[in-house]
């Protein structure tokens, strides 16, 4: 019924986040660079002077934003896009836009956010004197994964969310144990051996890994992690959207 | 051509008791289930043809809402069937859509995607859309310091300027000034001139009188008259009279 143009929508929803967002906050853009900054020196600051450990190495602050940077736009994306259903009730109720929308818009408008974070994490690589290489056009390659991985998981969770308001706090509970389980302030050398396999199918530690490779370390990503990250984000993506087309049907009775 | 069949449509929507919290759900999984139901709509069947006005009229809560919703797709029925043809607007609520922080011109712009328009026709139809509306002198100011009766302009301005075969309007007119509902009138009725069709809800009997011909009444989800406006108007109203207390 409704054939639409869906990415005039889509921009249309990620537009509107982002004028409300930044139009209530009167340092803006500012705030998408200090909290990872404020972060990255904390960090720094516990684990070579506090618990100093002998693998931190001299671009430490280096390798704690390339963990902080995917796992910030991670566990944000995936909490607004859990909460993207209910946030947009009134609309749910009275417009027949198709409800795919505001899942995948609430993902997409934290992208310029993740923008800015990742120019700041260019940046600090110029600072820490590690250049441009070529492996860099790997970076939108494995965002785009990361991207579609995220929107899987709010479609899957945003419906869900309808059904039991809890899903909510769940999601921000699972945030605050991955912020240990994925390796923002320790490498992946550091890792049990027999552990690592299993690490890498967490796409956000396969993601922070692949963001050391190429920035730190100035080699492409690993085939095999490349490739467990291709599958999981479209697996991801798949299952999100089967769940989607299970629940749609009663959204309105549950809002 | 019927636009709108409805054959046989039952709504049905359970009471839940507060929100869907997870403990709602444990205490279900364990007690008998014993949620109180209430029946929108009732085994209700019309044919709405092809540029034909028809207007609902009940009383408050008999269903007519539900019966717009069934129509624009925002809920499916329990049983029953509901087809609809051609493109749809639904002005179900003043401002759906509409976020305050933003100004009179995006708000447009969201809502015609929305609706369902591309970019490119959104543009075509920004500066007809904002000269109808009337607020041009306001249009880049932020929607909360709207009046009701200004953003009820914008809606409705997009909605019929969208262009749509079918328009579903839920009681919004009334809102706007004199000068403003009578544009809404004018341009109604050269809606309908065009062979557009109109569902049309409202408590005012010398707006449906205007509007439709033909009219249903509802009364507690079901289908109690389906016939000329005068006589459902005076059935309906001869109803509510006796309703009263004395």
């Amino acid at each position: 019924m409704w054939n639409g143009d869906y990415l005039f929508v889509i921009r249309n929803l990620v537009e509107k986040d982002f004028k409300v967002r930044y139009r209530n906050m009167s340092l803006g853009v500012l705030w998408s660079l200090l909290n990872p900054l404020i972060m990255m020196s904390v960090l720094t600051f516990i684990f070579t002077k506090i618990f100093a450990t002998r693998n931190a190495g001299p671009y430490f602050p280096l390798t704690v934003l390339c963990g902080l940077v995917p796992f910030n736009f991670f566990a944000t994306a995936w909490v607004t896009g859990t909460i993207s259903l209910q946030e947009n009730a009134q609309l749910i109720k009275k417009v027949p836009v198709p409800r795919e929308v505001f899942p995948i818009a609430s993902v997409l408008s934290n992208c310029l956010h993740l923008l800015i974070q990742i120019a700041l994490l260019l940046a600090a690589v110029a600072v820490f004197g590690r250049g441009v290489n070529l492996n860099w056009f790997w970076l939108p390659v494995i965002w785009a994964l990361e991207i579609l991985f995220v929107a899987g998981l709010a479609l899957a969770f945003a419906p869900l969310n309808l059904y039991i308001r809890d899903i909510r706090y769940v999601v921000e509970s699972a945030n605050t144990v991955l912020f240990w389980l994925v390796p923002i302030f320790y490498s992946f050398t550091a890792i049990p051996a027999r552990f690592r396999d299993l690490y890498q199918f967490n796409p956000v530690a396969a993601l922070v890994l692949m963001m050391r490779n190429i920035l730190i370390e100035g080699r492409p990503p690993l085939a095999s992690t490349l490739s467990r990250l291709t599958f999981v984000s479209f697996a991801m993506l798949a299952v999100g959207l089967l769940i989607f087309g299970k629940l749609k049907q009663r959204f309105y009775e549950q809002l | 051509m019927p636009v709108i069949e409805f054959q046989n449509v039952s709504k049905r929507f359970r009471h839940t008791t507060g929100r869907q919290l997870l403990r709602t759900h444990i205490l279900r999984w364990f007690g008998p289930a014993h949620h109180r139901t209430f029946d929108a709509l009732r085994a209700v069947s019309f044919r709405m043809e092809e540029g034909e006005s028809l207007a609902i009229v009940g009383a408050n809560g008999a269903g007519k809402s539900t019966l717009l919703s069934l129509t624009a797709g925002l809920i499916k029925p329990d049983q029953g069937r509901v087809t609809v043809k051609g493109r749809v607007a639904a002005l179900l609520d003043l401002g759906a859509g509409f976020h305050p922080d933003l100004t009179g011109a995006e708000n447009l712009v969201l809502n015609a995607a929305l609706l369902g328009l591309s970019r490119r026709r959104t543009k075509e139809l920004f500066e007809q859309i904002v000269e109808f509306s009337g607020i041009r002198d306001s249009i880049d100011d932020p929607l909360r310091t709207y009046s009701n009766g200004m953003v009820m302009r914008l809606a409705f301005s997009v909605a019929i300027q969208a262009d749509p075969d079918i328009l579903l309007i839920d009681e919004v007119m009334a809102v706007g000034d004199t000068r403003f509902q009578e544009k809404c009138r004018e341009a109604l009725a050269a809606f309908r001139r065009a062979g557009k069709s109109l569902l049309f809800v409202s408590h005012s009997a010398p707006a449906v009188r205007e509007m439709c011909r033909r009219a249903l009444w509802i009364d507690q989800g079901a289908l109690m008259m389906d016939g000329d406006v005068d006589a459902v108007l005076e059935a309906y109203e001869g109803r509510a009279v006796m309703k009263q207390p004395g």
